[in-house]
């Protein structure tokens, strides 16, 4: 009787356990799947606002026009047709808004009635006109041409260099700058943190005492559990005005600034990890190395570094995963400038700062909205990457054991 | 491991606020006062329509008041789809979205609860004290890039903005730059707060912020918008008689039809106290 219910108490822990694991899996095949559809859905529209339309004047030889001409044109940096293959013909802007300067309240009608009919007839009397208005007020007689737009291709998103996805009427959705961005401040942060980070863990495992090792790992796993923003805050409070100075430039706002917030935060990380593969040496080892009259430094780099050096490796790309990822600490301290960066001491926007900062306005279901999770798209690929890095190297040092 | 585990949390933490949110619901529905109104909206005009709708209901047992935000798009967005009953907005109505009132024949009315003003600064130690419209759109469009272009410095001009979810940055946009883009390398910050801190700390930096945040840390710039014959110094007098150009109204819109429901709060919002709360919030009360 009582095997009986001992039994049936692990059948139930067994089947709990068994439980949340798959929970898990299918939340994360989930998220993955949500993350995805999406993101594609960026793919499939015109970056202009559903149930609005472009149009020039029926004589108009230009049909087809890019997204970054038709914002060069409404920014008024392309002011004649001629530019872009058309008659030497200045261009005329036209936003609905625009109405009330050709016809007064009257002449548009009471509740807009005329208005269909006011655009039409302003359409073809203006050659030069681009007007950008909602297609309810297409009438059957219209006699504009309707501006094609391209769609959005993964070619041109991954590509474009200007990200302006509230621009009106067109967005401009080019994540090159961002990708660029994000690396950048990675590679930088890990350039900075791994010859700190390994020497700490040298330090740890193998020199400190051990009154001292008891003292220094906590302080140093507690940097882990500072939360992000206040890394942020200290960023532009202590680390820019610091680079500003530094270097003589005009804005402490860069690329290095998140590279070194970074670089603090990915420190326990990489410590943590590259200290516990040195302390996994076998004493064995060590020892051999001390009998044949090694010295301890040569102990350290020709024995206890070889045999981490996995460890250490995952560790280092573990602190990347954990820089590329992060979005409020980068969000305060890069500038958030989406151009392409030349060097560490220009100000650059990361994707994480960029769907932090516009998820919130972003209207559910729109273009905008779908691009950013295209952009969680790319940022998932990368560390989905990473990990398989970790994994793969680790991996092999296992096989090494055996 | 760390993701896996945080993976495990998540559905316990979807479940832990769906049954928070049905109690709540239970919460409403059980003390449904005599009214309930909902206000929907502009996030600049959110904690002036949060202050007076918690002192009102502190003073008025009768009135539920549920304030919630999300830009004066979607407040008047939802104004149409009729599902909230006050809209508040930080500009007034677009042509398009009275030609859509228009189609449903809903009638609108619009009062404005305050004023709100944009200020530009600079560094304290920049020698530039006024800009003209043109000047300010030519700076934050990439066009201007050294401040002795306009009287200033040998310096490089370091532009800050908002990002593009505040509405102070469409006000910007529309109002200043002649509804123009912004320069790609023009710095983006998430919170005023931030823009003062790095303003105040970057010698060639030039930013805006609302009326309310000035500090000694940056300095205040006057502006002129008739190509710079006349130029007005941003403060809660000029902003009041109209004689500072960046400047706008912050409403609350109704339909018509609601005009009965929705008396108490407007009144109260153009009430003495109301008034008292619009200084105490940061913009600048009607007279």
């Amino acid at each position: 009787m009582k095997t009986n219910f001992k039994q049936i108490k692990e059948k139930v822990i067994e089947s709990i356990l068994m439980l949340s694991s798959a929970a898990t899996s299918i939340t994360v095949i989930l998220i993955v799947f949500f993350l995805f559809i999406e993101g594609a859905g960026v793919f499939t529209k015109k970056p202009i606002d559903k149930g609005f339309l472009l149009a020039v004047n029926e004589s108009n030889p230009v049909g087809k026009l890019e997204p970054s001409q038709i914002k060069d044109i409404f920014d008024q940096k392309i002011t004649n047709w001629k530019e872009l293959g058309g008659k030497d013909e200045p261009i005329v802007l036209f936003r609905t808004g625009d109405i009330t300067d050709y016809y007064t309240e009257e002449e548009l009608g009471e509740n807009f009635v005329n208005f269909p009919d006011k655009i039409n007839e302003l359409m073809a009397k203006t050659p030069g006109i681009i007007a950008f208005f909602s297609d309810k007020y297409v009438n059957k007689e219209f006699k504009g041409k309707e501006v094609d737009i391209n769609k959005i291709t993964v070619y041109k998103f991954l590509s474009g260099e200007e990200w302006f996805p509230t621009a009106e009427p067109v967005a401009q959705m080019g994540v090159k700058p961002l990708i660029y961005g994000t690396l950048w401040v990675s590679l930088g942060a890990i350039l900075l943190a791994l010859p700190i980070a390994l020497a700490a863990a040298i330090y740890l495992s193998e020199i400190a005492k051990k009154r001292t090792r008891n003292l220094l790992k906590p302080l140093i796993e507690l940097l882990a559990g500072i939360p992000s923003v206040v890394y942020g805050f200290f960023g532009l409070v202590v680390i820019v005005p610091l680079i500003q100075s530094l270097f003589g430039l005009p804005v402490g706002e860069t690329a290095l600034a998140g590279s070194v917030v970074l670089a603090i935060m990915a420190l326990p990380t990489i410590i943590t990890i590259s200290e516990d593969a040195m302390r996994n040496t076998p004493r064995a080892m060590k020892e051999a190395s001390l009998a044949l009259g090694a010295s301890h430094w040569q102990t350290i780099y020709k024995v206890v570094i070889p045999y981490s050096a996995s460890g250490i490796t995952a560790g280092a790309i573990l602190g990347i995963g954990r820089a590329i990822g992060e979005t409020m600490a980068v969000l305060m301290v890069t500038g958030n400038a989406a151009v392409i960066p030349h060097s560490f001491l220009a100000p650059i926007r990361t994707i994480p700062a960029t769907i932090a900062a516009e998820l919130g306005e972003a209207p559910n279901g729109g273009l905008h909205y779908e691009a950013l999770f295209a952009l969680g798209c790319i940022l998932f690929i990368i560390t989905f990457g990473i990990n398989m890095l970790v994994e793969l190297v680790t991996n092999r040092n296992s096989h090494k054991k055996h | 491991m760390k993701t896996s585990k945080l993976f495990l949390i998540l559905p316990l933490i979807g479940m832990l606020s769906c049954g928070k949110a049905k109690t709540d619901d239970k919460g409403t529905e059980g003390s449904s006062a005599a009214v309930s109104v909902t206000i929907k909206g502009s996030d600049t005009v959110l904690p002036l329509a949060q202050k007076e709708a918690e002192e009102l209901m502190k003073t008025n047992a009768d009135v539920s008041v549920t304030v919630v935000g999300g830009g004066s798009g979607v407040g008047i967005t939802a104004m149409i789809d009729g599902t909230t009953d006050i809209a508040m907005a930080s500009r007034d109505l677009k042509t398009e979205e009275k030609m859509k009132f228009a189609d449903k024949k809903v009638e609108i009315e619009e009062v404005i609860i305050a004023y709100d003003a944009l200020t530009v600064i600079v560094n304290p130690a920049n020698k530039v004290s006024k800009l003209t419209r043109e000047q300010l759109e030519k700076i934050f469009t990439g066009q201007i890039k050294n401040w002795k272009e306009v009287g200033g410095d040998d310096a490089k001009i370091v532009a800050y903005s908002r990002e593009s979810s505040s509405g102070t940055y469409e006000f910007f946009k529309d109002e200043v730059m002649d509804k123009k883009n912004y320069a790609t390398d023009i710095l983006n910050l998430p919170a005023t707060g931030a823009i003062v801190q790095a303003v105040g700390q970057t010698k060639g930096a030039i930013g805006y912020i609302g009326l309310a945040y000035e500090t000694k840390e940056v300095k205040q710039l006057a502006i002129s918008y008739d190509q710079g014959k006349t130029f007005v110094e941003p403060s809660v007098a000029s902003a009041k008689d109209k004689s500072y150009p960046i400047s706008r109204p912050l409403f609350y819109m109704f339909n018509k039809v609601n005009a009965a429901k929705v008396k108490t709060i407007v009144d109260y919002a153009l009430s003495a106290e109301g008034q008292k709360i619009v200084s105490e919030v940061g913009y600048i009360p009607l007279n």
